[in-house]
């Protein structure tokens, strides 16, 4: 075990770290946007709008807050709380670096090194749900109901496929700690691939991206929100720093998850056919791997806002049935195939 | 049993509702049971209004029916009056109609794909195509130096001809707006989540359109090959050279497509109108003789056109004086609107928000 203190600065760490990138993140996906469709997106706060985060804080913050008279206070308070708590506390267990050398010290680049590193993630997943249901069920109004019901829908169909692909990860490795998962993705197989997980699980990567997606509950599968048909969906009747907290976890789950892809399926912080360890000083390593694994993750930042601006929205029976008629046999089928694999390797 | 079911106030304040429609509508979880619209909320008594304004003093009311294409209903208008009094519009001024009249059916079109993108989830479409609508609204600023409510012509002709360099405006403008269409022809058209959401919902029959008395895309997404530009012509519009795009099942999709085809086709038009222009001399007059004060003698007509949405009719009746006895219009959205109840029974919330959109109501136009 390591000195409670280390443990400490690196809880703080990744804490501001995650805030900073989801507050970026927001700035990201509004010009972003706007690049896509031809507009210039916030452009006032700071060079290149880089503010606009900032501003809309402090916005939130200010705002007066607003309880409808009939909603169910307590359940009202909780809806936000329940849904950023779980989207902060899921990346406690991912590896962000590899490790870096101190005064003799080996630091892990990770807040909690669990050996049920998935089953953890997996279950702090899920829980998010609860808020969305939760505040849609205090907010009392139809269409924050209507909101958290589709988001319950939604999660009986995405979390066995999600659970399934992530499964199939865990037969490949054999393990359930994401730390030794990375670890066993050095270097290469048959010769020339890299040892990344997308290389040997691609339908599982597939599966896993699509789940994911529906996860975060960003588009295609925004359907808990889905502004044009359910007003705003669970959080129509939040306001200020409320919705803030509603906004902000869903760009932390957004991190969380991106982190995740690159852990299980690109590799963590390894470059492919360069071992960095080997000419790099132990300090540098251990930035040089922070930077190469959050590289990785902006592309995924970037994808889910890429794909939020190109696709139009599922429609709630659809989600029900890609995930209970497509994806859930194609992951029964992944697994099968890996495991047989699996099975004849040994 | 009829109470489990949830009763959902959708408008008329609600981000899909498109200013002021309502529909309450009884839901068993997300399938409805029974939708009832509720029409009403931008009802200003234009007809009545009409019969105290002379008849040049309710062009610019026309304006308020569609406010998404305001040149098509100044011209149903002006034309409901000149075939009253019996009035010859010059070739020339007929051609500028029609550019105009082009000009607004693509800048309808272009808002009613757009919102139904927006309202399925797809919000890059809109951009691209509302970013050529700009430009259309900038010519018709340098036309008459309004933008959406155009006040377009006057009875008995237009106020002015094409402001100079329109040709060269149009040829820069023609390749974006075809691009834009393109683009978002590739983005949605078979887009497999684009098919799956509007094939095939809330679809009717051509026997059911008609009967309904839908008119424009609604209808011809069914399959009924009807448009008064060819049917009935007017304008000179039996001069030019167009297609009439149909669908199959009146389905969401199918007037999606309708109206992108529609779009094209306005295109062309517009080319051999500005082609006929040019062949026409300088000095052609713009203005039929019309006297000072119009006074029409008692007679009552019916004169309708083709606007973006269907058939828009005008029932004027005179008495001799200067104001109209009795004005009536026939507004597409109202044939249509009926329907909707029928229509999204048994579907999805999100169906029925799709299905809205696709019908293009414009509450201006349907409550007049």
């Amino acid at each position: 075990m390591e000195a409670w203190g280390v443990a400490l600065i690196k809880v703080v760490f990744i804490w501001a770290w995650t805030l900073i990138i989801a507050t970026l993140m927001t700035w990201v996906e509004r010009r972003g946007s706007a690049m896509i469709q031809d507009r210039l997106g916030p452009n006032v706060c700071g060079p290149f709008g880089i503010l606009q985060p900032l501003a809309d804080g402090i916005k939130l913050f200010t705002k007066e807050d607003i309880v409808p008279e009939k909603a169910k206070k307590i359940l009202f308070a909780l809806g936000p709380i329940m849904f950023a708590l779980p989207a902060f506390s899921a990346y406690a267990v991912i590896p962000f670096g590899d490790k870096i050398v101190i005064g003799g010290k080996e630091i892990i680049l990770q807040v909690a090194d669990v050996n049920i590193g998935f089953l953890y993630i997996m279950a702090i997943g899920a829980m998010s749900v609860y808020g969305i249901v939760v505040g849609g069920w205090g907010s009392n109004n139809k269409f924050s109901i209507l909101g958290g019901l589709r988001s319950t829908a939604q999660l009986i169909s995405y979390e066995v496929p999600f659970g399934l692909a992530l499964l199939s990860v865990v037969i490949i490795y054999g393990t359930f700690s994401l730390r030794e998962i990375v670890l066993h993705q050095q270097g290469t197989f048959l010769g020339f691939l890299p040892n990344w997980g997308i290389f040997k699980q691609p339908l599982g990567f597939i599966l896993f991206i699509v789940t994911a997606y529906c996860e975060a509950n960003r588009v295609p599968f925004d359907l808990p929100e889905a502004e044009s048909e359910i007003v705003a969906g669970y959080h129509t009747e939040y306001g200020s720093m409320r919705l803030g907290l509603y906004l902000f976890g869903e760009y932390v789950n957004m991190y969380t998850l991106s982190a995740l892809m690159v852990t299980l399926y690109f590799g963590g912080w390894h470059i492919p056919y360069i071992d960095m360890s080997k000419f790099l000083g132990p300090v540098a390593y251990g930035i040089a791997s922070f930077l190469v694994f959050f590289l990785k993750t902006c592309f995924f930042l970037w994808l889910f806002v890429w794909v939020r601006w190109t696709v139009p929205r599922f429609r709630y029976d659809q989600v029900m049935s890609l995930g209970w008629k497509s994806l859930i046999p194609l992951a029964l089928l992944n697994l099968f195939i890996t495991a047989f694999l699996v099975q004849l390797t040994i | 049993m009829a109470q489990d079911y949830v009763k959902i106030n959708i408008g008329p304040s609600h981000p899909a509702m498109h200013g002021t429609l309502r529909v309450i509508a009884e839901t068993d979880g997300e399938t409805i049971i029974n939708a009832e619209p509720e029409i009403g909320y931008l009802h200003r008594g234009v007809e009545k209004l009409a019969e105290s304004m002379t008849y040049h003093q309710f062009i610019p009311v026309t304006d308020r029916l569609n406010y998404c294409s305001a040149i098509p209903n100044n011209v149903a208008y002006e034309m409901a009056v000149e075939k009253l009094m019996g009035i010859e519009v010059p070739e020339k001024a007929q051609l500028i109609r029609v550019i105009m009249m082009e000009l607004s059916r693509i800048s309808d079109h272009i808002v009613c794909v757009g919102i139904l993108g927006v309202d399925i989830g797809a919000l890059t479409p809109f951009f691209y195509l509302f970013i050529q609508r700009e430009t259309i609204y900038e010519m018709f600023e340098w036309y008459n130096g309004s933008r959406l409510t155009n006040t377009f012509g006057r009875i008995g002709g237009v106020e002015a001809p094409l402001f100079p360099g329109f040709e060269q405006k149009w040829i820069e403008f023609k390749p974006e707006l075809m691009k834009a269409i393109d683009e978002m022809d590739k983005l949605l058209t078979h887009n497999r989540i684009w098919m799956d959401r509007t094939i095939g919902t809330t679809a009717f029959s051509a026997e059911d359109a008609l009967n309904w008395g839908f008119t424009g895309p609604c209808l011809r997404a069914c399959g009924v090959k009807r448009d008064l530009r060819r049917d009935e012509p007017y304008c000179m519009y039996d001069k030019f050279e167009f297609d009439i795009p149909v669908g199959k099942y009146g389905d969401v999709f199918d007037r999606y497509w309708v109206r992108m085809i529609e779009m094209y086709e306005s295109i062309k038009i517009i080319d051999q109108a500005i082609e006929m222009y040019k062949a026409l001399p300088d000095d052609a007059p713009l203005m039929a003789k019309v006297p000072k004060i119009l006074k029409a003698s008692e007679g009552e007509i019916y004169s309708a056109i083709e606007s973006p949405n269907g058939e828009l009719g005008f029932y004027l009746r005179g008495d001799g004086s200067d104001k109209p006895y009795r004005l009536k219009i026939r507004p597409p959205c109202y044939m249509v609107y009926q329907a909707f109840g029928e229509l999204v029974n048994g579907e999805m919330v999100a169906d029925l928000i799709a299905c809205l959109s696709s019908l293009n109501v414009i509450a201006g136009e349907l409550d007049r």
